[in-house]
């Protein structure tokens, strides 16, 4: 009787986050998978011909632009990811042993966090300029000549090299700002231990702060994997509406960017439910990567 | 491995500039071979003192010895010292094999001969079996042990221990401490530990040194400083029950306690603290000290009687006797104190004269 009235209680304190959930999340989750499986569908008439299977997860593979897309996202994931969670771990180990200016490098740290990725992407454009950037000024003083990395018909190699340093360090922040918190958590007198059986610094970092670390390690790992299939502002903010170089349109398409091509298509026929397709793509393949993910790390994550 | 401070001080410093003498000006030599128990009240510099001792904390004047070695600048990691934590400090993602293995490990002893020596010292007190555990999966008393184990196995010049069986439940506590005497016995390990207990330092050490606030006051035997402390802190800080004080004076050569004649001194006529142990008392028609006994506490071996204090009105004290003088609550007794168990204070400066 008593757990009841409780229960009613319980489902009033739940019903406003509940009603926001229900419109802006979960209806649209149930239609997005609803959309894929109608067989050409008009968004402007709201006609269908019945349901299909497979046609519209085949427009998108035969999409000229899949390939890419894939690729791109794959590589962006796969090379930022890592590179950007060692980075984030040496420097917030690094923070939390400084005594002095500790608060001025946080803030430095944490400031591309509350900068818009629009304005980091133009501030990064423009670093990499082909002609007055500071990155090929500085390669120029160790006798590099200039490379045109986001310039006229500039190369996808460069260009994605470019993008990576970009992602890599504007993801910093967040992952920074987490580990610290967790290296903070970690009780001092496992280092005073460690201090009076004398380990050396590399062997306390790897024995002792990562595997105390390893549960922070992970949330980041699997946020920063989902989060990274999902790019698409970053690449809007450093090339444009192009995804590309100049002359080389379209080369940094994302999965994410193959979703909003053929939304801005909806008028014709099938192509929203193309879109809904492309999304159940990269929501299947964001879903292996962590099942991956969490495999991978059941061994390695100290709780 | 004899350990000698001198003139050891520490002083913590806030962040408004305000001084704390943690440990003043400390002298003491610590016996090579000994376990020594390191005991005050809680803020009397005790850890401090054991935590300078390991290198952690640096001392702000003063200078430590191990044997001939001056090891006040030495950084912890080259002492050469063994350091059990209060709350054990054991690695909680590390077994308990690979615990004890680390310190070896860093000082690269190869791989067999550190496996060897890991399940030698585990063996030593008694957690073996327990070797692939979990920190998390053992009892308070196991993990302990394996906090001494990681701490011995590297053979460190000195022990310490800080408040080792503060974290262990009264049985375990018996136990272990019988354990820590075994097996710094077995070892020769000097050893230091901390505690707050004095029960605990009494039980197991071969010498005390008694602190508070940052001074030391006493050091020797444990029987020895109970049985002549050398002021009315350490006379009061140690055995259970406490000792019973009273104020007093001498007159005439003989000690008066609320006009009762209880001894003799050949100080001069003065007011005086006198300090009784629960023990000191004897039952006596010809005692010179009436007194009623409020309640009487039974525990077999001997008796507990809790007596109104003739001299403060509203308190009480207490008479340990043995246990085969039937005497009733409510009734009036007549007490004898016995000589040696009685002790005088300055009543101003609380030490001993």
């Amino acid at each position: 009787m008593l757990e009841d009235k409780h229960n009613i209680k319980a489902w009033f304190y739940l019903a406003p986050a509940m009603v926001l959930l229900i419109i802006f999340t979960f209806y649209p989750i149930f239609n997005a998978f609803f959309l894929a499986f109608l067989r050409d569908f008009n968004y402007l008439q709201g006609t269908w011909e019945g349901f299909t299977f497979f046609e519209n997860f085949g427009f998108v593979f035969r999409n000229p632009n899949f390939r890419d897309a894939l690729t791109n996202t794959l590589i962006i994931t796969f090379v930022s990811v890592p590179i950007a969670v060692i980075i984030a771990l040496l420097v917030s180990v690094w923070l939390n042993s400084i005594v002095k200016f500790r608060g001025v490098f946080q803030t430095i740290f944490f400031l591309p966090y509350v900068t818009n990725a629009i304005a980091i992407g133009m501030a990064f454009a423009f670093l990499f300029n082909r002609n007055f950037g500071l990155v090929n000024t500085m390669l120029g003083w160790i006798g590099f000549s200039p490379i045109n990395w986001v310039g006229l018909r500039a190369t996808w190699g460069m260009a994605m090299i470019a993008f990576l340093v970009f992602t890599t360090w504007s993801s910093l922040a967040f992952r920074i700002m987490v580990f610290l918190s967790g290296l903070q958590n970690i009780d001092k007198q496992y280092y005073d231990a460690a201090r009076v059986d004398s380990t050396r610094r590399y062997r306390i970092f790897r024995r002792i702060t990562v595997p105390l670390l390893s549960p922070m390690i992970f949330y980041i790992t699997i946020t920063s994997f989902i989060g990274s299939f999902k790019t698409y502002t970053e690449v809007i903010g450093m090339f444009g509406e192009r995804l590309g170089p100049p002359g080389n349109d379209r080369a940094m398409i994302t999965m994410v960017a193959l979703v909003y091509d053929a939304l801005d298509r909806s008028g014709v026929t099938g192509a929203l439910s193309e879109a809904a397709a492309a999304a159940i793509v990269l929501f299947g393949i964001t879903l292996f990567f962590t099942l991956v993910n969490m495999q991978v790390s059941k061994k390695r994550v100290h709780y | 491995m004899e350990i000698r401070l001198n003139n050891l001080t520490k002083i913590f410093q806030s962040k408004k500039q305000e001084e704390t003498i943690a440990v003043n000006q400390l002298d003491v030599t610590i016996p090579s071979g000994k376990l020594i128990g390191l005991l005050g009240p809680s803020g009397c510099g005790k850890s401090t003192t054991l935590y300078m001792i390991s290198g952690l904390l640096k001392p702000t004047e003063g200078s430590i010895f191990f044997g001939d070695d001056d090891v006040t600048t030495v950084p912890p990691e080259e002492r050469g010292i063994g350091l059990v934590f209060q709350n054990y400090a054991l690695y909680p993602h590390m077994t308990v094999r690979q615990n004890i293995l680390f310190p070896l490990e860093n000082l690269k002893v190869p791989k067999a001969e550190a496996l060897q020596q890991a399940q030698d010292i585990a063996n030593l007190v008694g957690i073996g079996e327990l070797m692939d555990r979990k920190p998390a999966q053992l009892s308070g008393g196991q993990q302990q042990r394996v906090a001494i184990a990681r701490a011995l196995v590297k053979k460190p010049r000195v022990l310490l221990l800080d408040e080792p069986l503060s974290n262990l439940d009264a049985r375990l506590r018996l136990q272990t401490r019988e354990e820590i005497k075994r097996i710094q016995r077995e070892t020769g390990i000097t050893t230091l530990f901390v505690t707050h207990d004095q029960e605990e330092a009494m039980s197991i050490s071969d010498e005390i040194v008694v602190m508070k606030d940052g001074l030391m006051q006493q050091k020797g035997s444990p029987q020895g400083v109970y049985d002549d402390p050398i002021n009315e802190f350490t006379a009061r800080f140690l055995g259970t029950p406490p000792i019973n004080m009273f104020d007093g004076e001498i007159k005439g050569g003989k000690i008066h306690l609320n006009g009762a004649s209880i001894g003799e001194s050949d100080l001069e006529d003065r007011k005086v603290r006198i300090g009784i142990r629960p023990e000191g008392f004897k039952v006596l028609k010809t005692g010179s000290l009436r007194v009623e006994v409020e309640f009487v506490e039974t525990i077999g071996r001997d008796t507990t009687l809790i007596i109104k204090n003739p001299v403060e009105e509203g308190k009480t004290f207490r008479a340990i006797v043995e246990a085969d003088q039937k005497i009733q609550p409510g009734k009036g007794i007549s007490l004898s104190v016995k000589p040696h168990k009685m002790f005088l204070f300055d009543a101003a400066t609380g030490e001993r004269i």
